[in-house]
């Protein structure tokens, strides 16, 4: 008796379905978007001499104004870099602080009252979703403008990736020690203590260095609506157009940002 | 079996004690932390002003409102449309980046430009870039793909990097035994390895464009940061709090439709 | 000091009509090593996480010395638990904490939350678990992380751990199927003589059916989520193991 010829497909009539769906899906989507976006064609062809012409007004780069004010009462660039990097760091601990309780919260591992659960978790969707100068748009508002605002802008703009990352580590841990210690009739607090939290130490080291890294990109942008740090200089060089203070702006903020991600990535090694 | 020992714990044993480098650690922090504080002003009379003028701010702010209608729903399609379109002209840049870049595919020449090309790319938060942008092609939705393309283009074009470095090489020994070219190496020895990592970073790519399109609206890259930062200062916070909510909302959906996708390409 | 354990009526369901425990009457009492043996699935592990409630009975009770464990909620438990020891198969060591650390946290049932948050345990604690340390042989791991440690080393924290709890009962779920066969041999001694010396009754969950009557004053086996052996060693003849395991070609 001879079998029926099989011929081998790598996905059944149904899967194959869905795929071709979500792949038709995003197509359409993009397409779409292509057709409704608005782009203005002369703006288009103008662009590479729009950059040239940037290009040329940042160069040669001035780096006298490193330490000189725009103008009396005005922030050097270093004092704002010193600004922003204060507020990277204080913003990732204020950060850590808040979200922590919040992350314990979401993992469902550990939480079990369902309401409290969800809410935690909104918590995190929503603190992540508005962004980091919309934070900074609310707290400019109720601190007034200045470093304060900045700070806290990060801070709760964290508090969603930082809790959400921490949630995850406690869903991944082992339950075997929690339970050794649920049998020897510990108290929750003490389950928590020495059963996840040991756990997720490595994971939380790495969460905060990873955070700090990115909050010191944020915390150049701040400045532009009045969040203290260096986005501040570097509005008010983009407003009267000096090109070369801009520059300068840019150049610093970049090595800043590479030396702060060599710093984690190096931390990082050493301490997990 | 040996006779219960007695006698104290000797000295060396102390448990739950920090060591040297542990202590070091928390006094650098220490230090940093009470110099950054000094510079950032933190007085209490500041701190209960600013619980007065919030508590002020949420009142005005409730209950939301949204109205124009029609400004908010052009605002947030303009920004899924920047999300997707940055995504998908990011994917379609990063792959080959990526490939460049990964140090045990291409030989040094190649991966050290273009993973600096990588992180000039990610270094600079895309509102900097959106400036630039804005600067150079104008106002609207085009400068903020374009920057988003850019975020894209560093952020997964490091990560497809990283995958590609961490594949197993013998796969690509045996496809290459078989006297396939390169291109079929890398399809069928190089994607298969990778194709369910890159999905889950591309899907994450899209949830953190369609969070930063709602931004780069704010210095006039479209999408509805504009919307959002002219209500505020026209001191509409009803209505900025209406538009938050959209923005929640929107972002809580393209979460669920991201597991969604994930699941279909779970083989 | 010993302890009378009893258990009535146990019946367990974790799926309605479909009972693991079909009704466990046994007593435990005095210094004895009780070894329960049976088939995979026939409910041992069940069994032992019902006497402490890490599993909760559907009907029944527990009674350790006359209180029923299965209607105590909340601290009454935690402190009923707290006299309750028990060693797992996988060890369930803290992993990134040393050996010493380790053992104090067996004492976390008896510490107030605030002094345990705090990490301030009693100095007797920390002399009694040196001492426990010396008695099993680890005195020089005191301060390794228990993650560097062998796995018969680990099940030995664990069993010291579980001695630091000063209690009545000594449960132990399948404390040697993750050691190799001379470790296993040494960790069942080990817990023999903890049970002599403190005498209490202790209670093995165990595959390993020669090793169970090398060690055990009295063996249980199960089937079907019965008792159908409850005896010493030597009456484990042939044809009992039949009815306990069923099939014979694995007795050849």
């Amino acid at each position: 008796m001879t079998p029926d010829a099989y011929t081998w497909t790598r996905f059944t009539p149904a899967e194959r379905l869905r795929r071709f769906t979500v792949y038709l899906c995003m197509v359409l989507a993009v397409g779409v978007s292509f057709k409704a976006v608005n782009v203005i064609p002369e703006f288009l062809y103008d662009a590479p001499a729009q950059m040239q012409d940037l290009l040329v007004r940042m160069w040669p780069i001035e780096w006298r104004f490193y330490f000189t004010p725009q103008n009396t009462g005005a922030q050097t660039v270093h004092q704002a870099l010193m600004d922003s990097l204060a507020i990277a760091f204080l913003a990732t601990a204020l950060g850590l602080l808040l979200a922590t309780p919040v992350g314990f919260l979401a993992a469902r591992n550990i939480n079990r009252i369902v309401w409290l659960n969800a809410l935690a978790r909104f918590i995190l969707v929503a603190t992540r979703s508005i962004s980091t100068l919309l934070w900074a748009l609310f707290f400019v508002a109720m601190f007034g403008p200045g470093a304060l605002a900045g700070t806290c802008a990060i801070a709760f703009h964290s508090i969603g990736f930082i809790g959400k990352m921490l949630s995850e580590a406690l869903e991944e841990s082992s339950p075997g020690t929690t339970e050794a210690l649920l049998a020897s009739g510990a108290p929750w607090s003490s389950r928590i203590l020495y059963g996840y939290w040991p756990q997720v130490q490595p994971a939380f080291v790495g969460i905060a260095l990873f955070r700090w890294d990115i909050n010191v990109r944020e915390s150049a942008v701040l400045g532009l609506v009045g969040a203290g740090g260096i986005g501040m200089v570097l509005n008010s060089a983009i407003d009267v157009f000096e090109w070369d203070r801009v520059a300068l702006v840019l150049l610093v903020i970049l090595l800043v940002v590479m030396l702060a991600e060599v710093v984690a990535t190096q931390l990082r090694k050493r301490l997990i | 079996m040996t006779p219960a020992a007695t006698g104290r714990a000797p000295a060396h044993v102390r448990p739950f004690s920090m060591g040297t480098t542990e202590r070091w650690i928390w006094l650098i922090l220490l230090v940093i932390f009470a110099w950054a504080a000094s510079r950032i002003d933190l007085t209490w009379a500041r701190f209960v002003l600013g619980l007065d003028g919030a508590a002020k701010f949420v009142h005005r702010m409730l209950p939301p409102i949204f109205n124009p209608r029609e400004e908010l729903v052009k605002g947030l399609w303009e920004s899924v449309q920047i999300a997707l379109l940055a995504s998908a002209a990011g994917l379609v840049l990063s792959l080959p980046v990526g490939l460049l870049a990964a140090r045990n595919m291409m030989p040094g020449w190649v991966t050290w430009p273009t993973r600096l090309f990588i992180t000039l790319c990610r270094t600079f938060h895309p509102v900097i870039v959106a400036i630039v942008f804005v600067k150079a092609v104008g106002f609207g939705a085009l400068a903020g793909i374009l920057s988003l393309t850019v975020a894209s283009i560093g952020f997964l074009g490091k990560l497809f990097a990283e995958a590609i470095e961490e594949i197993s090489m013998k796969q690509i020994e045996a496809v290459r035994a078989t006297g396939a070219g390169f291109a079929n190496v890398i399809a069928f020895a190089v994607a298969p390895q990778v194709m369910f990592r890159f999905i889950g970073f591309t899907a994450y790519e899209v949830d953190s464009n369609l969070r930063n399109s709602t931004m780069v609206g704010i210095v006039g890259a479209g999408g509805i940061g504009g919307t959002l930062f002219a209500a505020f200062q026209r001191f509409d916070y009803d209505f900025v709090l209406g538009i938050v909510l959209c923005i929640i909302v929107l972002i809580m959906v393209g979460e669920v439709a991201q597991i969604a996708v994930k699941k279909v390409f779970r083989q | 000091m010993s302890a009378q354990l009893q258990l009535r009526g146990l019946v367990k369901e974790y799926v309605p009509g479909k009972p693991v425990l079909r009704g466990i009457d046994l007593g435990f009492g005095g210094a004895a090593l009780t070894a329960i043996i049976g088939p995979s699935g026939t409910g041992k592990s069940t069994l032992i996480r019902c006497i402490n409630r890490l599993v909760e009975p559907t009907h029944g009770e527990v009674l350790l010395d006359g209180t029923d464990l299965v209607t105590l909620h909340g601290d009454a438990l935690r402190q009923a638990r707290s006299r309750i020891g028990m060693v797992f198969q996988e060890y369930n060591l803290v992993e990134r904490l040393t050996v010493m650390e380790n053992l104090l946290t067996g004492v976390l049932g008896r510490t107030p939350a605030w002094k345990a948050w705090l990490r301030r345990f009693e100095p007797a604690d920390v002399d009694r678990a040196w001492q426990t340390l010396g008695t099993v042989g680890l005195q020089d791991f005191v301060n390794a992380r228990a993650d560097s440690l062998s796995g018969g080393q680990r099940q030995r924290v664990g069993i010291s751990r579980a001695v630091m709890q000063d209690p009545m009962v000594l449960l132990a779920d399948e404390p040697t199927s993750s050691l190799d066969p001379k470790t296993s041999v040494e960790i069942m001694d080990l817990l023999r003589n903890v049970g002599r010396e403190r005498g209490i009754p202790v209670i093995v969950n165990m595959h390993d059916v020669e090793l169970a009557k090398r060690f055990a004053d009295r063996i249980v086996g199960m089937s079907g989520g019965h008792v159908v052996y409850d005896g010493v060693a030597a009456g484990l003849s042939d044809e009992v193991l039949r009815t306990i395991y069923g099939g014979a070609s694995w007795l050849e």
